[in-house]
């Protein structure tokens, strides 16, 4: 049965506008549609009453892209598990619902216009070092060269499954950035090629996330809940204990 | 090395050490305690060795206060820094969904501790000071030749007031432990095969150490 929806969205004309939440109704949705389907029927209705559309990032609408963000119902990607965005379906939802949409919330993620926030802090946390220094004159080695145990590029390969969504920042209380760095200071660290550079590439992205100013990880584990990826904890942990190695060394 | 407690992960680091050593600290405060339950006498020489065996005073006991103090400091020096975070709140925000109680609210179960350890100092550590450095009695007698230490928790736990107080503030102490124990782990970067066992000692920790104490309280109210 197609839904009558009542939406709560924040509207922000720019980066230096106040913002406020603005009610809209939406009618006949399918359940089928996924959610961002459903707000490109709101942004119809608003365009044909000659009104500002929404603004909300959006790319692949696969899941795989990391471009879309939401906070919808007081969660990250909404209240279903281990999907994004544009994967969440109307059928989460039933008719006669109100459905609150914010932006991603964290001083590190300014917003830019309504829904859409500049999470570029990631971008220059991953220059900082989420990445290997290869030589490509000519003479590369093939990385399946190199052995690895099987535990361990399964739990690299797990670790750089994470698409950099933010969903971890918005859902932590304390804006912390800690599950997208150990993920990707994970990815590297357990791999022959990524421990080359290890001890510069940890204190070098740790610096970085704590010049944007996210916050502190006080573990509560919100991040890994709502991560669209399902990446671990774990990843966390062995930052910290990658971290104090090489604070130790260095 | 240098600047490692600038750093996010080293305070977090730190948090978690001081933690540890609180949690290890309140294990042995425990054990005699409920030496008290089953033999005042034997509660009597341990307090009397612990109150004035010079290595616990003079090494020990500062330590302690430095640990306790460094880590509500921390404590609130992150609240502060994680607020500054996100300056504009979620107009709805879920948090039930996704995380305990306990682990979002750690400054509150944090100052409610806090308030208990200025009462606890104000009904044993000031008066256990006063006597010993102030009064210059380190004899830990009483007028009849007895010990006093026995004699002085039986008294302050007379009070109902007192011993209800005692109790809200050990409940709290069950709520910052259920998630301090393992957050603790998890921060020095133990997250491995034997998390799992952890969490379950974790959890038996921080339940069986506070009840104890509200026992030890009761126990003193009813048996004076």
């Amino acid at each position: 049965m197609n839904m009558n929806l009542t939406l709560k969205i924040w509207r922000q004309k720019n980066a230096s506008d106040k913002g406020k939440m603005v009610d809209y109704k939406v009618t006949d949705i399918s359940p089928d549609m996924s959610f961002l389907e459903m707000l490109d029927v709101l942004n119809e209705q608003l365009i044909n009453k000659d009104e500002e559309p929404v603004a909300f990032d959006h790319d692949c609408r696969e899941g795989i892209c990391g471009m879309c963000s939401l906070y919808i119902n007081g969660e990250a990607h909404g209240p279903d598990r281990a999907v994004t965005t544009c994967q969440l379906h109307m059928r989460m939802f039933k008719d006669g619902d109100t459905i609150t949409i914010e932006p991603f919330r964290a001083t590190a993620f300014p917003v830019v216009k309504d829904l859409i926030v500049d999470r570029s802090s990631f971008d220059r946390i991953q220059h900082a070092g989420g990445f290997i220094s290869v030589n490509t004159s000519g003479n590369t080695i093939d990385a399946n060269t190199i052995p690895i145990n099987k535990h361990d590029a399964d739990t690299a390969f797990e670790a750089a499954t994470c698409i950099g969504c933010g969903a971890c920042v918005a859902s932590c209380k304390n804006s912390s950035a800690m599950l997208f760095v150990g993920a990707k200071v994970s990815q590297f660290a357990l791999l022959p090629q990524g421990k080359v550079e290890a001890t510069d590439r940890v204190l070098n992205m740790v610096k970085q996330m704590d010049e944007e100013g996210f916050g502190n990880c006080t573990n509560t584990g919100a991040c890994e809940v709502e991560c669209p990826k399902g990446i671990s904890l774990e990843n966390i942990a062995r930052m910290n204990s990658e971290y104090l190695k090489a604070s130790l060394k260095g | 090395m240098s600047g490692i407690l600038n750093s996010s992960i080293g305070r977090k680091f730190a948090m978690a050490l001081s933690a540890l050593f609180l949690m290890i600290f309140l294990l042995q405060h425990f054990a005699i305690n409920l030496l008290s339950v089953f033999s005042p006498d034997a509660f009597n020489d341990v307090s009397h060795f612990m109150g004035t065996f010079w290595a616990i005073q003079y090494l020990l006991q500062p330590v302690l206060i430095f640990g306790v103090i460094f880590h509500f400091v921390m404590g609130f020096v992150l609240e502060i820094k994680n607020r500054k975070a996100r300056t504009i709140s979620y107009a709805k925000n879920n948090g039930a969904a996704n995380s305990s109680w306990m682990s979002r609210n750690m400054i509150y179960s944090g100052l409610a501790i806090l308030a208990f350890i200025c009462l606890h100092f104000y009904d044993f550590w000031l008066p256990e000071i006063n006597t010993k450095y102030i009064q210059g009695d380190m004899s830990g007698l009483l007028a009849n030749g007895e010990f006093r230490y026995f004699e002085e928790l039986q008294h302050k736990f007379v009070d109902i007031w007192r011993v209800a107080l005692y109790c809200i503030a050990f409940i709290f102490l069950a709520l910052h432990l259920l998630h301090g124990f393992n957050s603790a782990f998890q921060s020095v970067g133990a997250n491995n095969k034997y998390t799992k066992g952890l969490k379950g000692f974790g959890k038996a920790y921080a339940i069986i150490i506070p009840l104890g104490f509200v026992f030890i309280a009761l126990f003193h109210h009813f048996n004076h």
